[in-house]
């Protein structure tokens, strides 16, 4: 028995803009760069869970596929983020992301 | 009836877990309690019969990626006391902005039109199977394409996390 | 020989491209060898349609080359006319072209401007082709500007003095006024025909009825027109001034073609004239009256070039009578012979002013004729020629005018008379001040004199043939020719020729050349017995003048009464306009949507925090509110 022949797409849709609103939340409320890099990881999975809510439901496993290849891209931007928050904090002894205030008038 | 059950269990943690990991003063608590969320999701995957992909989900997140940002928390040393604070006037603000976007989201998603679901319900897509019959048929270009962003985004990483660039 | 048309204006524009982009690198044989041989090229090609319209059965031909403008009912094809008129105009634009260019490779030798000067009038030449070879107003409009900017940039051509430049700026604002008429008749010639190709228009307008209210309009307007680009009252007065420029572009552009563009267009919409009786009294009266006034004033003048200057107006003004008249063929064929003898005096001043080191005023030469023989003998022929000398060119067309003249009014022909007799009496003032006595000028300059190089004399020379023998080609019926130039033309005259009969019985013909002549012989005896046997001069400068002389001498105050009504008030409302529009509004507004500007960026800039949290919260904001206008 599959979830998705009881459970009704809204609710996923629901959830996942839970997720996602969280997600924002997350990087509004924080200063620390690094939680706000796990917020915009926690709005990633909010879209692929919809992702594959929708594939289970269409019987298309393309939306599965897309998942995949959402998951490569966040590997690859975590592996270079971090590597910038790291270069952030050798040089400002900090991860606030309020001190990298240069880019103004 | 157990799916109807174990679906809201698994989104009453998920939600809880994911609140969590925005409100905790600890940045380590933050990574654990993400980690968790994706246990939540990674069991939803489960429900909704996308199998391969929960485990891959398991692999790559829980495994690799919230592994590197523990281990950044670490080697920089963050905890609690070293936690930059916003003022509450901001913090509300905030709170007040993002549900302002939830509602707009929600009656947005309640406005549109609901596809109706196939018929035919295949059980088996999930499995590695279909899903790489999919990936390298239709997504083979793609495929090889993200080989080559990897490749990229570990020279960055290295790059970047030299001590000085000659 | 048809097919190659469209290399006639093109390769003046190459030689102009050629010698205005590398003008500076080459030298000044290898400028001149292109300059002069484009020129010549056109020649050799225009000779070639000459002949072959001649001999041909066809006298027509339309070389579409393409589509120019095409928007809504509007379609304009860049299309050439080849008929017996622009093929007789391509004739003397390049020949007289080609041997101007041959003699500014003289005259300009030791001109720092040289290759420049070669690229504008190979420009002009490009330009005066297209007037005359266009298909339809457009183009003639097109390369009617075209002229007048050359003629601006060649009247200022040594632009290093102001008094020049003003002269070119006066040629140039004159010639607008004139050129807004010019353009409104065009657009009324579309509003009424719905096309500004001649032969749309002149098809449809053969059918019309005479007198017509919108005719006259359009033959007015254009005739605007033709008043500034050829020199007549009201707008005459900057071709005196336009003298400023180099002589050999006096004797090109404001003896030889340009300023009979007027001429051209009015021969070209002969049918529009002739469906006008009004117009064509208003261009017979302005013509005549520009003829005698411009007369009166070169009896006083003692510059070489301003005495050539104003015989031009007033020969152009005779042109003007012609067409006013009728005498379409006659009209060109004044245009024909006055290129060639007033080409020929102003290149024989230019010959004088060069040997003579750059003087102008004739009170200083004198005695000049053993000095520079060539020029001499060439400049007698060219002065007999105008003064209407049979049987020299002059003689005939001047004739077949003053005939036509008399049979439309006695008065126009009296008057007409008495032009050509001041026209003798000032040529032959010219002629014998410049020529016979002795010399007046410094000893310095007596020293210097000699005479011109061959590039100089050589066109000096056809010049002075041409303007004996290119009367031959339209000698009237009653002296025995078959007026060649008339036959070939009456293709181009066809539709307005039956309504304007002529009959002049043969008696009569001869009565008026012989007061022609026997007037002419007066006025040369009389120049003769003031200037050479009396020996007497004119005043110096400064010296108290009798009233009449006084008049003419400082041309009727013209440009002083010019000055005082035009000038003046004008200056005095853009003064105004420029402190009170200009200065307060225009600028107050642009000013205004400046510091609007600055001062709203001031104050915006300070929402760019550089905070990043800020940022997405503004995000966030702009999300929901940009969901919630499009959703709900």
């Amino acid at each position: 028995m599959s979830a998705i022949q009881i459970i009704p797409i809204e609710w996923y849709l629901l959830l996942s803009t839970v997720l996602f609103t969280i997600g924002v939340a997350g990087v509004m409320l924080r200063r620390n760069a690094i939680i706000i890099f796990m917020s915009v990881e926690l709005m990633l999975n909010a879209v692929n869970l919809l992702l594959v809510a929708f594939s289970s439901y269409l019987s298309d496993s393309k939306g599965q596929v897309f998942v995949f290849f959402i998951m490569a891209v966040a590997a690859a931007e975590v592996a270079v983020g971090l590597a910038i928050l790291m270069m952030v904090y050798r040089n400002t002894k900090s991860s606030d992301i309020n001190i990298l205030n240069k880019l103004k008038w | 009836m157990i799916t109807t059950y174990l679906f809201y269990l698994l989104t009453f943690l998920a939600i809880m877990f994911a609140i969590r990991v925005v409100s905790t003063k600890n940045p380590i608590h933050s990574v654990l309690y993400l980690v968790m969320t994706f246990f939540a999701i990674a069991g939803h995957y489960v429900l909704l019969n996308a199998q391969f992909l929960a485990a891959v989900h398991i692999i790559v997140y829980a495994g690799a990626i919230m592994v590197l940002f523990l281990f950044l928390i670490m080697l920089l040393n963050l905890n609690k006391e070293t936690e930059p604070h916003k003022s509450v006037w901001l913090k509300t603000s905030a709170v007040v902005a993002s549900g302002l976007l939830l509602l707009v989201l929600v009656g947005a998603l309640k406005g549109a039109s609901t596809i109706q679901a196939t018929n035919t319900f295949n059980p088996n897509i999930g499995l590695i199977e279909n899903l790489g019959k999919t990936l390298f048929n239709d997504f083979l270009l793609p495929f090889e394409l993200s080989s080559v962003l990897l490749l990229s985004a570990m020279v960055g990483a290295v790059m970047l996390g030299k001590k000085s660039i000659k | 020989m048809i097919k190659l048309v469209w290399l006639i204006p093109l390769l003046p524009l190459i030689g102009f491209i050629i010698i205005g982009l590398f003008g500076k690198k080459l030298s000044k044989g290898i400028v001149g060898t292109i300059g002069s041989g484009v020129i010549l090229g056109s020649f050799i090609i225009s000779l070639g349609i000459f002949f072959e319209l001649k001999g041909g059965v066809q006298k027509e031909y339309t070389i579409e080359l393409f589509n120019w403008i095409s928007a809504g009912k509007l379609s304009i094809p860049f299309s050439f006319l080849i008929d017996p008129l622009s093929s007789l105009f391509l004739l003397i634009i390049t020949g007289i072209g080609f041997l101007i260019h041959l003699y500014s490779t003289g005259y300009m030798s030791h001109d720092e401007g040289f290759s420049r000067f070669f690229a504008y009038l190979n420009l002009f030449i490009f330009f005066m082709l297209l007037l005359v070879m266009g298909s339809n107003y457009l183009i003639m409009f097109v390369g009617w500007e075209g002229v007048g900017l050359c003629s601006y940039l060649l009247i200022g051509f040594w632009f290093k003095n102001t008094a020049y430049n003003n002269a070119a700026k006066k040629a140039f604002v004159m010639n607008r006024v004139g050129d807004l008429g010019f353009l409104l008749g065009i657009i009324l010639i579309f509003v009424t025909f719905g096309s500004i190709g001649y032969n749309d228009v002149f098809e449809q307008a053969k059918n019309m009825a005479s007198g017509n209210p919108t005719i006259t309009a359009i033959t007015l307007l254009l005739f605007i027109g033709a008043m500034g680009k050829s020199a007549q009252l009201p707008l005459y007065t900057w071709l005196p001034d336009a003298m400023a420029g180099p002589t050999p572009v006096s004797a090109l552009i404001h003896a030889a073609t340009m300023v009979t563009a007027g001429i051209y267009m009015i021969a070209r919409s002969n049918i529009l004239y002739t469906l006008s009786p009004t117009a064509m009294s208003v261009v017979a009266i302005i013509g005549i009256c520009t003829a005698l006034f411009a007369a009166t004033i070169g009896l006083a003048q003692n510059d070489i070039k301003k005495v050539l200057a104003y015989s031009t107006v007033s020969q152009l003004g005779y042109m003007f009578l012609a067409l006013g008249v009728g005498a379409y063929t006659g009209a060109v064929f004044h245009v024909m012979t006055h290129a060639f003898f007033k080409a020929l005096l102003f290149l024989g001043a230019g010959s004088v002013i060069h040997a003579m080191s750059g003087e102008q005023d004739i009170r200083k030469m004198g005695g000049l004729g053993k000095y520079i023989p060539v020029t001499h003998i060439t400049f007698l022929i060219g002065t007999l020629a105008i003064a209407g000398c049979f049987p020299l060119s002059g003689f005939f067309s001047k004739d077949e005018i003053l005939a036509h003249a008399f049979e439309h009014n006695k008065l126009l022909w009296f008057l007409g008379v008495l032009g050509a007799a001041m026209t003798t009496f000032y040529m032959f003032r010219l002629y014998f001040l410049t020529f016979k006595n002795k010399f007046r000028g410094t000893h310095e300059q007596e020293h210097h004199l000699h005479e011109s190089p061959k590039s100089m004399t050589i066109p000096l020379m056809i010049l002075a043939v041409l303007s004996v023998v290119g009367g031959l080609v339209g000698i009237p019926a009653v002296l025995g020719g078959t007026h060649f130039l008339e036959e070939f033309l009456s293709p181009v005259f066809e539709a307005s020729s039956f309504r304007l009969v002529h009959h002049l019985s043969h008696e009569t013909e001869y009565i008026l050349m012989g007061v022609a002549t026997v007037v002419m012989i007066g006025s040369i005896y009389y120049a003769y017995t003031t200037y050479v046997k009396k020996a007497t001069l004119p005043d110096a400068e400064g010296e108290d003048l009798k009233p009449a002389h006084k008049l003419i001498y400082n041309k009727y105050w013209v440009d002083e009464i010019y000055e005082k009504l035009i000038t003046k008030p004008l200056n005095f409302i853009a003064d105004a306009f420029h402190r009170m529009v200009d200065n307060q509004i225009v600028d107050g507004l642009v000013n205004g949507v400046g510091t609007a500007v600055n001062w709203m960026s001031g104050t915006i800039r300070f929402a760019q925090t550089g905070n990043i949290g800020f940022y997405i919260f503004v995000m966030v904001i702009s999300i929901v509110l940009i969901l919630f206008t499009q959703l709900f």
